[in-house]
């Protein structure tokens, strides 16, 4: 009994596991600046909300990816609702994508990540720049988003088999 | 062509109206209310303001714990990188060590000269301990103005002690009891110290008014005094050492102090000796 009820209690724990990864990395502010790697950059939680919207958006609430984008917009001094705005905007686009997809393919999520990211990104600066006069330094944000496009491929990997490890787990229960 | 543009529509709606599985939002909602919030912070409604200030309380204080993990990753990352660098570090530190030493050398030949000239212009080169003091009675009238400080003979306290509030000149001890002594603060009328105004290195006597200035007396009238020229002790008249900063001068020869007399709490007493032969 004692053993089952364990084992409950660490599915849902790997359930919760995207959710608790997307708020580390917007309290953390992942971004390696330590490695004094110029120009490196790359944005996690675009990642990460993308795959798990795609592939299984009841692991991700749409509220907490709201009061997710909220952290962000205080760790970073963006105004409020900026990242929120652009995590839900993915979300939709995660969206769409899932509901015309019949057979998935990695590729396929790919290229329209890039495509997500390109007009989520240019949303999210647009904003900045036209509604609140923010100075942006358009090379870096170029740069940001081409890290998180090839950057994509190798975290959906990692993601796909902790996915796995989900499945396996709870079919073992 | 008709049938994909209501596929097109269908899949829009079913993705940012309909709510999903275990959802409790819907997108559509959610980005309302973002927009909501980015119209109201553009035109700093204070709802909002409150809205962001709980939630940086919040978020600085979470994150701080969050980074901890972080944290430790990078200190741990710097500290192997410092052990692949330990000989080029070792190679500067020898390097600088070279320098730092023959810099040693030339400051102990500057001091020894610097020793040498004091003596011969008979400078106060030696401080005493210094005793830090706290003012216990500050109750300055326009006829007497001293303070009363909880240190006194017991406590090695002598007359004509200079007083000071940090590097700033206040005043000489003019009574001293057991345990408690008078300090004579600079901007009474009876305070005259002799001085020197920088940077033209004059030499005059610096008096107090009674109020919250000093005085420059017993100059020649056609001395030009600026504003902003600051007033040192000159050590002449064996009171104090030169160079103890007390003020700048202000409208010709009036002197505002560098120590607000008035918030006085806790003081240093010094003695000045005279360096040995």
């Amino acid at each position: 009994m004692s053993r089952l009820g364990k084992g409950k209690f660490l599915n849902r724990l790997l359930d919760l596991g995207p959710i608790i990864l997307l708020y580390i990395s917007v309290l953390n502010e992942l971004d390696f600046n330590y490695l004094n790697l110029t120009y490196f950059s790359f944005n996690f939680p675009f990642i990460l909300i993308f795959y798990w919207s795609l592939k299984k958006p009841e692991n991700l609430g749409y509220g907490l990816i709201f009061a997710a984008g909220l952290i962000n917009d205080v760790v970073v001094g963006f105004p409020m609702g900026t990242s929120s705005f652009a995590y839900l905007f993915i979300c939709g686009f995660a969206a769409y994508l899932r509901n015309i997809t019949l057979r998935p393919s990695i590729l396929k999520d790919w290229m329209f990540f890039l495509f997500t990211v390109l007009v989520v990104s240019s949303l999210n600066y647009s904003i900045l720049v036209l509604f609140f006069e923010y100075n942006i330094n358009y090379l870096n944000i170029i740069i940001n988003i081409i890290f998180t496009f090839f950057l994509y491929v190798i975290f959906a990997n990692i993601f796909q088999i902790y996915q796995k490890f989900i499945a396996s787990s709870e079919k073992n229960d | 062509m008709e049938a994909s543009r209501d596929d097109f529509v269908i899949a829009i709606r079913s993705a940012f109206i309909q709510r999903g599985n275990k959802q409790r939002f819907s997108l559509f909602f959610l980005l309302i209310l973002s927009i909501i919030l980015l119209v109201l912070g553009r035109f700093n409604f204070s709802a909002v303001n409150y809205l962001t200030i709980s939630v940086k309380e919040l978020v600085y204080r979470s994150s701080f714990i969050v980074s901890v993990p972080e944290n430790y990753l990078i200190n741990s990352y710097i500290d192997l990188k410092d052990h692949f660098t330990y000989y080029n570090h070792y190679q500067e530190l020898k390097k600088k060590n070279k320098e730092l030493n023959s810099n040693i050398e030339n400051n102990k030949f500057i001091i020894a000269e610097n020793k040498r000239l004091k003596k011969i212009i008979d400078d106060y080169v030696i401080v005493s301990d210094e005793i830090v003091a706290k003012v216990l009675i500050d109750k300055q009238s326009p006829f007497l103005r001293s303070v009363i400080i909880n240190k006194g003979s017991k406590d090695n306290i002598k007359l004509g002690m200079a007083v000071l509030d940090g590097d700033f000149l206040v005043g000489k001890v003019v009574e001293v009891n057991f345990t408690t002594a008078r300090v004579l603060l600079l901007s009474d009328l009876n305070s005259k110290i002799p001085v020197t105004i920088e940077p033209e290195g004059y030499q005059s006597i610096l008096s107090g008014t009674g109020k919250n200035d000093g005085m420059i007396q017993y100059t020649k009238e056609e001395i030009l005094l600026e504003d902003g020229y600051t007033v040192y002790t000159s050590g002449s008249g064996a009171i104090f050492k030169s160079g103890i900063p007390i003020g700048t001068i202000r409208e010709k020869r009036r002197v505002i102090y560098f120590s607000d007399f008035s918030q006085l709490r806790f003081v240093k007493i010094i003695a000045f000796k005279k360096g040995e032969n």
